[in-house]
Order: structure tokens, then sequence, then C-alpha cells
């Protein structure tokens, strides 16, 4: 083994380390207890140091050194973990990792080294030295040389954790006690340790200090088996060995395919019993080999109690981080292609999603926020979902920001419901950071990860609570490297189109085509289920033809439904042939430039075949704007193509949390109103709204019972109240505001269920969303307000009904 | 003793072409291909090496010369390149020729264009001049726009 073969065992084994630690660090820091965790680190930093100073890489070593005191001062039980040291110790983890970067690129440890980090490390783990000492010379003073070093250990160690509870280091004298001979005596029995440490640290959790002899009794079971665990049963392959035998693997499928089509045309029992069992071994290989390439998501995210924890000391923030479903896997490729992905996500939330630990309280909240993250399989795919408790998104101002950039327009946004209005959030450019931080809020983020997620297949998808958190969800599939697909033929050429996107199947025989195929200014559309279907032909998209209508040589066209990004579109093809488990090779870079293919893989046949980017296909073929505002207003588009018999209501929340609804046609627009712009013109609440006087009427205040209506009426907006949601609606040319507790959503339906009203205002109630809901009757508020500004408390309506 | 290099040889149009062999996976002959729509013009197509897929790249198209007769079965030269290995589509295939360093020559500043970028310079053999090719120049396709119809 060459020298640079060791320093790259070298350097692949301490960034495995440095990982760990990190993670280690951090649980310590809330468990400072864990022994064996502490030992465990320890050991971590030991062995980067010893192997650093073998190897000749002095300022590593330097930086390991400092770090090793300190944690030997921790783990003897002279200093407990708090913030200040965990700090110190993730920054030496930083530094080391920043060395080993620069060995791997230049093979030398750098010019830095960190003197700063070392100076604080040494300062910190003289604080707990000097202490140490000064109570250990008080008691036995000359005596401890000459003690064993077991026996020493066990007199400090419960006296220095007391003494550095009760008083902080003397800073004057500190220079004299660092040369103390304490220190000096405990150096051999450092040695001792750290030689087999695994031995030897259960005799320090014989301390009665601060571990209960429970924890003991767990700590030494830990250790007990923790030696097995290390030597389990596992090796290290390299990735290109893993990616050669599944190409292999791959091929020997291909042949076991041919083997079994020639066997099954030739009478010989022996051939096709030996070509059976051929085909058992080959399948079972395959497996295996693919579960080579699986990996646990807790690969990655064991960096992110790390990354939270920075995120969230840089804001003041306490966020706790809980992970359920660590055990879930993934095809390794997968894992590298969401691990940017998530980490995006991990830190918005905690940036974003949860709220100062003061807010928090003040909204009835723990002080930390919860950040949980959990993983599980579900119908072929892997679904990670990421969620906080912190505030919620807030959908109005996600409307108001999107109106305003010109994403969406004003009619869009007050179409779209609060889920769509959510998802908007992973537009290109569009940030609703309040402060642009460091870490998110500039507007590049969201739609990276959105982006990132679809290249492998994937979806994401957010929904919150305002005041309650948010989850985002991203979907996955489970692998790459073998996917369900359906093969078609078009132009004597085969095409594979992934499983994921396809909707369904339709086949046009000849005499239909001509009235099934219909034209919209040139642009051809099927009529699929009432709703019209674009069609797009793979040949002309392809270039293979100049014009080419109809394929299939019988005259039947072939239409495959696929969806790309929310809308749908009809492929026409020659022929559809089979679906099939391919194995997706990657195209190469000459390639890259061809956005319409997704990859290439191998047929049964050995041939080659082109698989299909559907989103590229869809793109290219102008099925999908680069804007994506198409998908936006789809829903609008087709309920106005599916027919009149829908119509859309603004569902809305009256007092006591009432569903209510008026037809959307009747709305001009939605507006939100600090208290502060509401004034009183007489006891009528009016509001200035482009350059007019706007009367408020109050939802709350028109169904009151009429006893109160009065009092109610008369009592002027409360000044520390949120701001007051309002409808403008125009009716007979005058414009007024109704005020509601809040707006609920827009949607489409039939609203043929229905019955009588139950009070005034209320036109009847009806089954919108399969809820009742009432039907607000506008011009009888309109009434009812106009005669009671006059006459408090006597509309007709509200007299009509008060019996 | 002057530095020597052995290069692949092969021929196009009947100008003489070589690679380093060191460069060179294998030499075979003419192989199924699949054709890659919508691919810059000079990919031929995909084709299947042992498992492996590998981008055929005309060289005769990439170095801008008279496209290749009909009937004429094209060679591949298969090379590694940083992308991966590509294959190479040539008339012929040469001998594996051993030159010394001393024989070579930049190209002529009348060389112009495209190809001077993918032509390192030549060598002077007794009999004709070698065409050194530059194996990533030639399989990169940043320089070349989106084809019509591949392989027609």
């Amino acid at each position: 083994m060459s020298d640079s073969d060791i320093v790259q065992d070298f350097l692949v084994e301490s960034y495995e380390n440095l990982d760990r630690l990190d993670r280690e660090l951090v649980g310590l820091e809330k468990n400072p207890q864990d022994r064996d965790a502490l030992a465990s680190v320890f050991r971590t930093i030991h062995t980067i140091k010893g192997t650093c100073g073998f190897l000749g890489f002095n300022k590593l070593e330097k930086v390991a050194h400092v770090g090793e005191n300190l944690l030997t001062r921790l783990r003897d039980g002279q200093l407990t973990l708090n913030p200040e040291l965990t700090t110190a110790l993730l920054g030496m983890v930083d530094a080391v990792r920043q060395m080993l970067k620069e060995i791997q690129a230049t093979g030398q440890d750098g010019q830095v080294d960190y003197p700063e980090l070392r100076e604080n490390l040494t300062r910190l783990s003289q604080v707990g030295a000097a202490s140490a000492v000064k109570k250990a010379a008080a008691k036995e003073s000359s005596a401890h040389a000459k003690v064993e070093p077991a026996t020493l250990d066990k007199e400090i160690a419960p006296a220095s954790s007391k003494d550095v509870a009760l008083s902080p280091a003397p800073t004057s004298g500190k220079a004299v006690l660092t040369e103390a001979p304490k220190p000096a005596a405990l150096e051999p029995f450092q040695e001792a340790v750290s030689g087999p440490p695994v031995e030897t640290v259960p005799e320090h959790t014989e301390e009665p200090v601060a571990a209960k002899p429970d924890d003991v009794l767990a700590a030494q079971q830990t250790l007990e088996s923790r030696p097995r665990e290390a030597v389990a049963e596992t090796i290290r392959v390299g990735v290109n060995v893993l990616d050669k035998l599944m190409t292999l693997v791959g091929e020997l499928v291909l042949a076991r395919n041919q083997l079994l089509q020639i066997s099954g045309t030739v009478e010989d029992t022996g051939l096709q019993a030996v070509s059976q069992r051929m085909n058992l071994i080959a399948t079972e290989l395959q497996g295996e080999v693919m579960k080579t390439r699986m990996q646990p998501i807790g690969n990655i995210w064991s960096q992110f109690p790390r990354t939270v924890r920075d995120v969230a000391l840089g804001f003041g923030k306490e966020v706790g981080i809980e992970m359920e479903g660590k055990e879930t896997e993934l095809d390794k490729t997968i894992i590298e292609a969401i691990k940017d992905p998530l980490t995006h996500l991990v830190r918005n939330s905690v940036d974003h999603g949860i709220e100062l630990p003061d807010d928090r309280v003040k909204a009835g909240k723990d002080r930390a926020g919860r950040l949980i993250l959990r993983a599980f399989h579900e119908g072929g795919q892997v679904n990670i979902e990421i969620t906080d408790d912190g505030a919620g998104l807030n959908g109005d101002r996600i409307r108001k920001k999107a109106v305003e950039r010109g994403v969406i327009t004003a009619e869009q946004a007050v179409r779209m419901t609060e889920r769509e209005i959510f998802n908007l959030i992973f537009l290109p450019g569009f940030s609703t950071a309040e402060k642009v931080t460091n870490v998110s809020g500039r507007g590049v983020g969201m739609d990276v990860v959105k982006t990132n997620v679809e290249k492998i297949g994937g979806t994401v998808d957010v929904q919150s609570t305002r005041g309650r958190g948010t989850t985002v969800r991203v979907k996955i599939p489970l692998t790459l490297a073998i996917i369900p697909a359906l093969v078609v033929t078009c132009g004597g050429d085969r095409y594979a189109i992934p499983q994921v996107s396809l909707l369904e199947l339709v086949r046009l025989e000849a005499d239909e085509v001509g009235k099934g195929i219909e034209l919209v200014h040139g642009a051809p559309v099927y009529r699929l289920r009432g709703r019209l279907l674009p069609l797009v032909y793979l040949n002309r998209e392809l270039k293979l033809v100049a014009d080419g209508h109809s394929a299939a040589g019988d005259g039947a066209v072939n239409i495959v439904v696929l969806q790309a990004d929310e809308r749908q579109f009809g492929l026409v093809v020659d022929q559809i042939n089979d679906t099939e488990e391919i194995v997706v090779k990657p195209l190469r870079k000459q390639l890259k430039t061809v956005k319409t293919f997704a990859g290439s893989s191998i047929m049964g046949d050995g041939k080659v075949a082109l698989i299909l980017d559907v989103l590229g296909l869809a793109q290219r073929a102008s099925v999908i704007t680069e804007t994506r505002d198409r998908a936006l207003t789809e829903k609008a588009a087709e309920a106005a193509a599916s027919g009149e018999e829908k119509q859309t209501f603004l569902l809305f929340a009256g007092p006591g949390d009432s569903r209510m609804a008026i037809p959307l046609s009747t709305l001009a627009r939605l507006e939100e109103f600090p208290v502060a712009q509401v004034e009183m013109s007489g006891s009528q609440w009016v509001t200035q709204y482009r350059g007019q006087i706007l009367p408020l009427v109050r939802l709350n205040v028109v169904l009151e019972e009429r006893r109160n209506k009065l009092r109610a009426l008369q009592a002027p907006p409360t000044a520390d109240s949120g701001p007051i949601q309002v409808l403008v609606l125009n009716h007979d040319g005058r414009s007024f505001g109704l005020v509601v507790e809040r707006i609920l959503d827009i949607v489409e339906d039939r609203a043929d269920v229905r019955s009588a009203a139950t009070r005034a205002a209320v036109l009847y109630s009806v089954v919108i969303g399969d809820r009742v809901t009432e039907m607000l009757d506008i011009p009888a508020i309109l009434r009812g307000a106009d005669v009671s500004a006059a006459r408090p408390g006597l509309g007709p309506r509200s007299a009509e009904v008060a019996n | 003793m002057a530095q020597t290099a052995q290069f692949c040889t092969f021929y196009l149009d009947k100008l003489l072409f070589g690679v380093e062999l060191k460069g060179v996976q294998e030499v075979i002959r003419s192989l199924d291909m699949t054709k890659v729509p919508l691919a810059p013009g000079v990919v031929s197509g995909l084709i299947n090496l042992r498992g492996q897929i590998v981008t055929a790249v005309d060289l005769r198209r990439r170095l801008e010369l008279e496209p290749r007769p009909a009937g004429m079965r094209a060679m591949n030269v298969v090379v590694r390149s940083e992308d991966g290995a590509v294959s190479l589509l040539v008339d012929e295939i040469g001998d594996v020729v051993e030159v010394e360093e001393t024989t070579f020559e930049r190209p002529p500043e009348t060389l112009r264009g495209t190809v001077r970028a993918m032509i390192l310079g030549v060598h002077k053999l007794n009999d004709r001049l070698m065409h050194v090719l530059d194996i990533e120049k030639a399989c990169q396709m940043t320089d070349v726009a989106e084809g019509t119809a591949a392989g027609h």
C-alpha cells in the first residue's frame, strides 16, 4: 500500500468520524452525562490525532491535540459540557474538516494552524484543570504525585465537578496553575486510557456523583456490546465497484431473457430446467445487488441536528429535532440528489417556520420549537415529511406578494385555494421572508428544491395551518436505477415512457379518428370524457417525419395520456408495445442538451432505447409554458369548459365559525384592513377605500339577535384586534364592504342540495363540499344595514324573523 | 533517445488520423445503433457496448468532412474521454504507429475554424502526414447546435 493510499484511507475514515462527531457532540450537549458518547468522541479525536502524527500532518495534529485535552477534562468529569464548550469543540471539528480538505486537494495540511481556536480550547480546558488542581491540592497536598492513576482519577472527578459548579476558576494565577503538577501526573494515565479506551471507561462510571446506578449499568451494557458492533461484518466497497456490478447484473438479466426465449422454442427438458433455475438465480441476484445500493435516509439526516443547532443558535431560537423512520432505505443516487433540497427545507423551517422563544411563549407554545422529520414507504414511493410547529404560512401575505410580483393576477389570487396559494412559494424568485437572512429569504431555494426533486421524478407539497405549523411533504421514487416503463414505437425506434407520468392509454380505431380528433385553430385535440386533451405527435416533435397525423399502419391512433406538471396531454405514437422494468442509464454529456430524453436503457434484444423525459417533451411541445401559470389557471378554465351547472362560491366563516358562502360573481375584491383604518360615521363603520367612503357592514351584527343588536352596532372597533377581513361587494351600483371572520376557500360546486333558511339574511342552506353552508342574501343584508343606520335594530328582515 | 509515443491510426476521407493508443479502449466493427432524435448532427446514435451505453460520434461530420458514401460501413474506435467511453466512427482502421516527438509540428496558421481546435498537430511520417486528434475536444459537443433528424 503506497503512502497516498494510506492518506486516502485516512481521509475517508476521518470524514466519517467527523460526521459522527457532529452528531455526538450535539447529542452530548443535551445529555452531558452520557459518558458513553463522551468516550466515543474522545476516541475519535484521539484516533485522528494519532494518525496525523504518524502521517506527519503536524498542524492538524496540534489542533486535534488541544481538542483532545479539553475532551480529557470532560471525560474525567472535571468539566461539564455546556454550549460554549460545544461550540468550541464543533469549531475544532470544522477546522479539522477544513484541513482534511486541504490535504485532499494539496497533500499538505495547509498554512493555517488556527491559533485562536487553539487558544480558546486551551483556555477552556484550563478552566477545568485549574479548579480541579486547586481542590485536589487542598485535599491531598503533595500526596497526589504518588497516587495510583485510577485512584487519583476517582478522587478528582467528584471533587472537581462540584468545584466547577460552585466557583468559577480563579482568573488570577492561571499561569501558575497550568504548570501545576496535576496534569503532568495524569499524563501516564491518559496514555494508558487512550490505548484500549473501551475497557477503561467503565471504571470511571463507578463514580457515584452524577451517574445513577441504572445509568451506569446501561452504560456498561452498551459498552460491552459495542466491541461486537464495531467489528460487525462490513467491508468498505468502492461505489464504482457497485456500479459495475449493477451493470453486469443488467447484462445478465438481458442474457437470461434471451435464454428464456430460446429455451421456450427448444424441446429439451434439461435446458428448460437449467434456464428456469438461472432465471430464479438472476432475479435474486438482481435484488441483492439492488440492495447494496440502498442506504438508510438516516445517513443524510444525521447531519441535521448540527445544522439545526447552528441555525437555531444563530437566530437565538430553541429547536428540538425529532426523527421517525431513519431506517427507511433509498437508492444511493436518490439519497445524493435529495440531500441538498432536504437541507434547505430543514434550514428554512428553523429560519422561517419556528418563532423566537418569547413569541412562542406568547402564542402559548413551548419555548423550544419542534422539528419533526418523518420518512416512510408508501405505494412504491418514499415520503419524507418535514414538520415544524412554528407560525405557519401566511396565506394572505403570499397572495399579496404574488400579485405584487406579477406572479399571478389579482383575479387568479381571489380564485386560488389556500393550498394553491401555499404552493406558490415554490415559484422562482418568490420569498415572503421579511428579513433577508444568510440562511434563507433570498428568493432562491424553494424553487430549486422543487426543481431538484422533480428532476428525480418526485413531487413537493406544502401544507400549513396559521399559528400551528407547516409540513412540507416530499415524495420520491425508491430507486432511479430500475423503473417500470411503457415501451412505445415511433418511427421504427422504441422509446420508454416512465410509468409515473402515465395516466391512461386510448386507442382510436381508423373509423373513429376523423371525428375523434378535432382542431382548435390547427392544434389537434381529443375529447377525453368531455374535456379537451391537447395532442402531441411524437414523430413530429422528434422531427422523425415532416408531418405526421395518423401513425399506425391500419389508420388507428394510439394516444398515451401523460401528466406533466399538473397538465395533461396526449402523446400520439405509432405503436404501444408493453410495460417493462428498465435499467436506467444516464445520457452522456454530448446528449445532455437534448431535453426530450431522460436517459437510455438496453432492451431485451440488446438494442438501446431512449427514455422520454415527459416534462421536457411537454415543454418542447409548449404544453406547459415555463412560468407554470397555465397550470394555475387550469382549474378555472376547466370549470368554464366543463359546463354551466357548476358555480363558484366564496366560502367564509361567519359569526360563531358558521360556514357561509356567496356566489363569486357578486364579489369585487377581497381586502384586509387594519382596525386603525376603520372610522365611525355616526354609528356606521366606514373606511376610506380607493378615494371613496366604503360603508362596512358587519356580518356578526347583521346576524345578531335583536336585543343585542343596538349595542353591538354602536360599538367602535376594538383597537387591539387584528386586521378585519372584508368582502367588497357591488350592489345596485354601490360598493360596500362586508366584514366577516375569516376567508375559507373558493370552491366550485353544483350546490343543488338545498333547504330553507333558518335565519335572517340567509337565502337558503346548501351543501357545498359535503358540508352545510348558508348562502347569504346580499340585498337583504344591505336593506338591513341601510335601514339600521336610521332605525337601529329594526331592519325589515330582522323584524320579520325575530319571533 | 527521443521520446516516442504510440498512436492508433485510422482513415477519414483518405486522410490519416491518429489518437494516442493509451486513450483507446477498443476497436470494433459496426454495431446496431439507436438514433437520437434532436441530438446534434454529429451524434450518430447510441450503441450497446456489453451493457455500457456509448455515444457514437460521426468523426466525418465532426471534422466537417464530406459525408460517408452510402454503403460504407463505419468502424468504431472507442476512446476514453473525461465523460466516459465515446465511440468515434471512422472509415477504416490503420496500423499502430510509433512516432518520435521530433516529427511533430503544430498545425499551420492557415488551418482555421472549429476544426483547428480539434487537431493538435501533425506527425510527419515517411510517406504522409498523420493528424493528431484531441480526443476531449472531439468528444465535446458544446460548440454544436441542436441538429435535425440525426442520422439522415
